[in-house]
């Protein structure tokens, strides 16, 4: 055993000094002005062409998706929905630089992610629909997606659970010599949660391989950040507790992708955590359930509607002679009818048949949950049509 | 009087409980100038300002942490969890801290001021995470009471109450019920007893015992068992702790039958202590074993949440059971 001196790292000083703020004006680091022109200082960066048509692609998608599915709630077709609109570059920018292999936890307005990394259409409406289709058996509520295939862990509706858990991912992926790493959004009311503190702390203490990627949208449902926190951001807690830190402006797509792939980069190769705080602003409600206009004045949605990150990052492809209008067109014109076709095939497809109910609440049903789904098969058989779902199938 | 939906109710409540005690304190996620997500809180931080009706961070231990020492400071918080699915976080104080202030200063010190409110339950389409029912484990805890009323009317005269009782007291709203159960509410201020259930309809055959929203599908199913000549005597429970053992007990003795019925998953739910209860006080009077019409012991579903549902299908085909037992 060695000795240790836990002040031997510490200053003394005679000066009686309070101290306020010792981290004064954590920078955010951008690269497109909101023109989407460079910045005058910064000559190019490390993104080629595919990953920058793909990234624009993701986004449109993602804008189409939203907009549509926010449409088929209002309508009754599906009984929740949630969209990302504003905070794209946030999360397609970021996912667009992460491989394969690295786990993804997200929270659960990052559909954005799970597009860039495959998921299909159909995928998207089934999970909606809560069709027998569906990767996670219709079990959650909408928006609730998880793919195994695409290494993008089942959402959870409790806030900052995931943040403790990707620290634990991480160190197992550490652990078993996995070229990867896990990445963990959450939004800056989750980070109140003492999940949050309990997984950036251990990440930092273990040395995890985890990105712990906040997007700071200004509001956590009704409530705005200044009454969420009163230091500086979330930023200044990665440092607080040992995390390695960066600040991006999370409406620069292309600013999120070089700050993601550095922090990438550090967390495999240190082996160490890296905390983002992407600053954007959530230009869409909360989810289909709140109306933002009595929380928030409609001035402030239009200066953000102006800094809409999908504008910004089109205009540097176009600058930079990347931009392909007609593909983006067809593009466009293609996912509207895709989603529309998807949708139209998800919402008649069927859901689970009852038997699923009692399945994967263990590896096997004990004797209890069996009994159970034969009484209530017994049931339903009595009374078919009062439960129509299922009572064809029995 | 005035027709009320339970929203209206809670609401009104708060309002008097304000007006009456200027250190009543109402705080929790969103419940400020937005009223609460399901606006319970509506025009409370408008009235009495910001200082006395304010939005915490997302941070259920912080919350309920923060209302205990208030409490125990001499304020009266009410303090909102969102939805109950989310009152994990804070267990550790509600358990731990909350129940304990009391008994282990020697009564020196006491955080019995302090109301939580949180809505609870299912047939909210809410799946995993918005529709459980935990009463059960808070029934579990010595030192806290536990409070869920059925319609607009117990639930002013009951928040009122919790609001002035001297012990912590969790008040699970039922919100199925909040905009779809309305009912007359005197304007005034009132209080129910807490503790003290509720025999709805008087019966000879079985008791029937629910609370919050499963209350109207005990009624639908002792309809449909009237129809069948089966007289039912209905029993909202109203507190699950203390609950009211004594009117239970008696209607049981008279009967000869219980049904017990909860949303809550069917092991360890509050139904089981009930059978105790009665099989200990009543088992000379017992015409056939006491029966649960429970959720089934798996998470909350989706999709499958009318299958799940301990609905008045299920409750009376059980009361035909037990009665032809």
């Amino acid at each position: 055993m060695k000795n240790r001196n836990h002040v031997s790292k510490i200053g003394s000083s005679h000066i009686f000094k309070i101290i306020e703020n010792a981290l004064t004006d954590i920078p955010m680091f951008s690269l497109l002005q909101e023109n989407g022109c460079l910045h005058a200082e910064v000559s190019d960066c490390e993104i080629n062409k595919n990953t920058a048509a793909k990234i624009l692609q993701t986004m449109h998608y993602i804008r189409i998706l939203d907009e549509r599915m926010v449409a088929a709630q209002r309508q009754g077709r599906i009984s929740f929905y949630l969209a990302c609109t504003g905070e794209e570059a946030a999360i397609i920018g970021s996912a667009a630089a992460l491989l394969p292999q690295d786990m993804i936890m997200s929270q659960y307005r990052e559909q954005g992610a799970l597009a860039y990394r495959g998921f299909s259409t159909q995928e998207f409406m089934d999970q909606l629909f809560s069709n027998q289709r569906e990767l996670n058996k219709g079990r959650q509520m909408p928006i609730h997606y998880g793919s195994k295939a695409l290494n993008f862990m089942t959402i959870s509706s409790p806030l900052g659970t995931q943040i403790p858990q990707a620290s634990g991912y991480a160190y197992g992926q550490k652990m078993a010599g996995e070229p990867a790493v896990t990445i963990c959004y959450f939004g800056e009311g989750a980070a109140s949660e003492g999940d949050f503190h309990g997984g950036l702390n251990m990440a930092a203490v273990l040395n995890c391989p985890v990105i712990f990627f906040c997007r700071n949208n200004g509001y956590a449902i009704s409530t705005p950040s200044e009454e969420q926190f009163a230091g500086d951001g979330i930023a200044s807690r990665g440092i607080g507790y040992g995390v390695k830190t960066i600040r991006v402006d999370g409406n620069d797509a292309l600013a999120v992708y070089v700050a993601t792939l550095k922090a990438r980069e550090i967390a495999l190769q240190k082996q160490s955590p890296v905390l983002i705080e992407a600053m954007t602003y959530r230009l869409a409600a909360h989810s289909t359930s709140d109306d933002p206009s009595s929380y928030r004045p409609k001035e402030e949605e239009s200066l953000w509607k102006h800094r809409d990150p999908i504008v910004r990052f089109s205009n540097w492809m176009k600058q930079k002679g990347w931009l392909d209008e007609t593909a983006i067109a067809n593009f466009t014109e293609h996912t509207k009818e895709q989603v529309l076709a998807a949708l139209k095939e998800a919402e008649n497809v069927a859901i689970s048949g009852i038997d699923e109910i009692i399945e994967d609440v263990y590896d096997t049903p004990p004797w209890h949950l069996k009994q159970q789904l034969s009484d209530l098969k017994t049931h339903i058989a009595k009374y078919p049509k009062h439960y129509p779902r299922t009572s064809g199938r029995l | 009087m005035a027709a009320m939906n339970m929203l209206q109710a809670v609401n009104h409540a708060l309002v008097l409980a304000m007006e009456e005690n200027e250190r009543v304190m109402v705080l929790g996620e969103d419940v400020g100038h937005f009223g609460g997500v399901f606006r319970a809180t509506s025009n409370l931080q408008q009235t009495f300002g910001k200082a006395r009706c304010f939005n915490t961070p997302i941070t259920e231990q912080g919350i309920i942490g923060f209302a205990t020492g208030l409490a125990a400071q001499g304020s009266t918080p009410v303090a909102e969890i969102q939805f109950a699915d989310y009152i994990f976080p804070a267990f550790d104080q509600i358990i731990n801290e909350t129940a304990k202030f009391r008994y282990r200063s020697g009564g020196q010190f006491s955080c019995g001021s302090l109301t939580i409110r949180t809505p609870f339950g299912g047939g909210i389409a809410g799946g995993h995470y918005h529709s459980q029912s935990p009463e059960a484990f808070f029934a579990h805890i010595p030192g806290i009471k536990v409070v869920i009323p059925s319609n607009p009317y117990q639930a002013k005269g009951l928040l009122l109450a919790s609001i002035r009782d001297d012990n912590p007291v969790l008040f699970m709203e039922p919100k199925r019920l909040y905009r779809a159960s309305v009912g007359e509410v005197p304007e005034g201020d009132y209080e129910l007893e807490l503790g003290k259930a509720k025999i709805i309809k008087k019966g000879t055959d079985i008791t029937l015992v629910a609370w919050g929203a499963q209350v109207e599908i005990i009624e639908k199913a002792a309809v449909m068992a009237e129809e069948q000549g089966i007289s039912c005597e209905i029993i909202d429970l109203v507190c699950i702790l203390p609950w009211d053992a004594e009117k239970v007990c008696r209607s049981v003795c008279n009967t000869g039958r219980l049904l017990i019925n909860h949303e809550a998953p069917e092991t360890a739910g509050f139904a089981a202590e009930i059978t105790t209860k009665v099989q200990q006080e009543c088992f000379l009077n017992l015409e056939s074993p006491i029966c649960r019409v429970c959720g089934l012991d798996t998470p909350f579903p989706f999709a499958h949440e009318k299958e799940y549902m301990p609905d008045h299908l299920k409750t009376f085909e059980a009361i035909i059971r037990t009665v032809n037992f």
